[in-house]
C-alpha cells in the first residue's frame, strides 16, 4: 500500500480507534469519532461499550448513525435510559473511561471553543454551543480530542471557552476538583500530541507520514512543544482500511 | 376517564397564549413539528421557545416570528450543520431580535429536573472553566453545606407548556413511549400545560397490559391529539425514520429569509392541518421512512387476583 492510498480523514479515525484499545466505555460523538469508535468495537476493542449522550448504553448500530439520537442506536441497545440517568448516573457517577470530543478552537492546554467566534454578545459566526461536552470535559475519566489542526483551530487564546481541557496548565484540574483526568490525546489529521508533562501542555508526540514536522509547526498557533522522540504514525492496515470503506461508511460522508 | 381529546388546532388556540414559554421536547427524535408549524399558522407572538436542541423546528419557528426568547443547549442541524434562521436572529436580528438563555446539556436536564421536583435549584459538576456561567448569570455556584468545596447549580424550569409527541395513549393521556427517552417525562411534569401528541389512539386496556412503558400520566396532560406523522421530518421509534432528505433541504432553503418565507408560506400558511401536508409530501415519503419490524419479546407481569 502507498502512502496516498488513503485519506487524512481515515488516519485520523484509524488513529483514534486504536487509542481505544483496552477502553471499556466510550462517550461517542457523531461523524468521525462514531466511525472511530465502532471500527475499534471491530478491532482493537471488541468489548467496547458505546455510550451516546442521547441517553444509549451499549449501542451496536446497524447503520452508519445520522447523528447521536440516531434509531439505529435504539434497537439492539443493551439499556435506553433518560437523560437525567445518562448525564447524573453514567457520566457524573464516573463510569465513562474516554470521550471522545472536537470544536471549532482549541488552546495549548485543550481547552475548547464551540460557543461562538469573535465577541458572545455579537458573534462573527454562532457555533452550536456546549450540548454535553462542558460536563463530559469535566467528568470523563479521559479526553480523547479529534480536530482537523490549521492556524484557525489551534489558536493562542480561545475566544469562548466552552468546555475545560487542563485549563491553566499544570495542576488546575485537581486544584478546582474535576473529577476527571481531562484531555490525554489530541488526533489530527497531520498528528498526534498528548500531554504527558508537567505543564500539563499540548505536546507533539507522532507525526503521520509523509507529514513534516515545519507543516505542524507551522499549523500550530503557539510555538507548539515537542516530545523528546518524535514518532512516525503507524500506517493504517488494509484492514481498518477495509472496515471504514465498506462496513461503517459504505456512502463515504465522513471520508 | 376524562376524555382529553382535541384537534392540533384546539389545542394550540386554547393552551398556547401570546407571551407564554413553550416547550417542544424530544432529543432528535419524536419532535412534534405539527405543533410548531399549528403555533406558527395561529400566528403566536413573543414565546420564549425552550429546547435542549432547538433542530429545524425552532428554526422555522423562530423565522416566523413566534419566538422573542430562546432557551437552549445546543444549536445544531443535527448531523447536517448549522441552524441558520437561528443564526439570522442571533447574529443579524432577522426577522427580530432574539434573547438568548444559554446551558449545557446537563444544566437544562437539571432544570427541567428541578422544575419537575419543585426543588429551588439542581446541583451538577459543570461549568468549571467554562465562560458559560460568565454570560448566564442564572447559571451561580453555591457552597456544598455538607464539605469544604462548591458546585455549580442551575434554576428550576417550569415551562407554561409542553408538547411532547409519543407513540400511543389513551383519551385521557396516559401516554406510553419508546425509544429515546430524551427529557420529556421531566419536561411534562415541570409544565403547568402539558399537550401529548401521539401516533395513535389506544384504549385503556392496552396501556394497562405494559404499565412500565408509561412514561406521562394521564394526570398531568390537559389535552390528547392524535396525528399520524406528526413529528415528520424527525422519526417515532418503530413508526417512522427520520426524513434525513429534508434536513439536508432545510439546509439549503434556510440560508436565506426569502426562500425560508417562501416554505413557511407553502408548507404552513398555505396548508390547514397535518394530514393535509403529509398528503402533500406524496405517498412515497411513507413508504421512503418506515421501518423494518424489531418487536420487543412479550414479558409477562403475572396475574394476582
Amino acid at each position: 500500500m502507498t502512502e496516498q492510498a488513503y485519506t487524512p480523514s481515515e488516519m485520523m479515525i484509524v488513529s483514534a480507534a486504536r487509542a481505544l484499545a483496552g477502553v471499556q466505555t466510550v462517550f461517542v460523538g457523531v461523524g468521525q469519532p462514531n466511525i472511530a469508535c465502532n471500527l475499534a468495537r471491530h478491532t482493537v476493542a471488541p468489548d467496547l461499550e458505546l455510550i451516546y449522550e442521547s441517553g444509549v448504553y451499549g449501542a451496536q448500530p446497524a447503520r452508519l448513525p445520522l447523528s447521536i439520537g440516531d434509531p439505529t442506536l435504539v434497537t439492539g441497545a443493551t439499556s435506553v435510559i433518560p437523560m437525567i440517568d445518562l448525564f447524573a448516573l453514567y457520566l457524573q457517577g464516573g463510569l465513562v473511561d474516554v470521550a471522545l470530543l472536537g470544536g471549532a478552537q482549541i488552546d495549548r492546554y485543550g481547552n475548547l471553543n464551540t460557543t461562538v467566534i469573535g465577541d458572545y454578545q455579537s458573534p462573527k459566526v454562532r457555533l452550536p454551543g456546549s450540548g454535553g461536552a462542558c460536563e463530559i470535559a469535566i467528568n470523563a475519566r479521559s479526553v480523547y480530542i479529534i480536530m482537523r489542526l490549521s492556524s484557525r483551530a489551534f489558536v493562542e487564546k480561545l475566544d469562548f471557552y466552552t468546555s475545560p481541557g487542563h485549563m491553566e496548565g499544570g495542576d488546575a484540574r485537581a486544584r478546582a476538583n474535576l473529577p476527571g483526568a481531562g484531555p490525554q490525546l489530541v488526533i489530527t489529521d497531520m498528528a498526534l500530541f498528548d500531554f504527558n508533562n508537567p505543564d500539563c501542555e499540548m505536546q507533539l508526540v507522532s507525526l503521520h507520514p509523509g507529514v513534516t514536522l515545519e507543516a505542524v509547526t507551522e499549523a500550530v498557533g503557539w510555538e507548539v512543544r515537542k516530545a523528546e522522540t518524535l514518532a512516525e504514525t503507524e500506517l493504517p492496515a488494509a484492514e481498518e482500511l477495509h472496515l471504514i470503506r465498506y462496513v461503517l461508511d459504505p456512502d463515504g460522508m465522513y471520508r | 376517564m376524562k376524555d382529553k381529546r382535541l384537534t392540533m388546532h384546539d389545542a394550540i388556540a386554547e393552551y398556547v397564549r401570546d407571551g407564554q414559554s413553550v416547550a417542544i421536547e424530544g432529543f432528535t427524535a419524536f419532535i412534534c413539528f405539527a405543533a410548531g408549524h399549528e403555533i406558527i399558522r395561529q400566528n403566536k407572538r413573543d414565546l420564549t421557545l425552550i429546547r435542549m436542541t432547538p433542530d429545524l423546528i425552532y428554526d422555522q419557528m423562530i423565522a416566523a416570528g413566534v419566538a422573542s426568547r430562546l432557551v437552549f443547549s445546543y444549536l445544531g442541524n443535527p448531523g447536517v450543520g448549522s441552524l441558520h434562521c437561528v443564526r439570522r436572529a442571533i447574529e443579524k436580528e432577522i426577522p427580530a431580535p432574539l434573547a438568548i438563555e444559554e446551558y449545557s446539556h446537563f444544566g437544562m436536564v437539571g432544570r427541567y429536573t428541578a422544575g419537575a421536583m419543585n426543588l429551588p435549584f439542581f446541583p451538577l459538576r459543570s461549568y468549571t472553566g467554562s465562560d458559560l456561567p460568565h454570560y448566564n448569570p442564572l447559571i451561580r455556584t453555591v457552597d456544598n453545606p455538607y464539605g469544604e468545596d462548591a458546585i455549580a447549580v442551575v434554576p428550576p424550569l417550569k415551562p407554561d407548556v409542553a408538547i411532547i409527541h409519543a407513540q400511543r395513549a389513551d383519551r385521557s393521556g396516559n401516554t406510553q413511549l419508546w425509544g429515546l427517552l430524551g427529557i420529556q417525562k421531566e419536561a411534562a411534569f415541570a409544565a403547568s400545560t402539558v399537550i401529548v401528541v401521539v401516533e395513535e389512539l389506544v384504549d385503556e386496556d392496552v396501556i394497562r397490559a405494559d404499565p412500565n412503558r408509561t412514561l406521562i400520566p394521564g394526570l398531568i396532560v390537559n389535552a390528547v391529539v392524535h396525528e399520524p406523522y406528526g413529528a415528520h421530518p424527525s422519526y417515532v421509534q418503530g413508526y417512522y425514520d427520520r426524513d434525513n432528505s429534508f434536513y439536508l433541504k432545510w439546509d439549503e432553503i434556510s440560508r436565506d429569509q426569502a426562500q425560508t418565507e417562501a416554505w413557511l408560506e407553502e408548507w404552513i400558511y398555505g396548508i390547514e392541518d397535518r394530514a393535509r401536508y403529509m398528503e402533500k409530501m406524496g405517498e412515497d415519503v411513507v413508504e421512503r421512512i418506515a421501518p423494518g419490524k424489531a418487536p420487543a419479546g412479550a414479558i409477562d407481569y403475572g396475574s394476582y387476583t
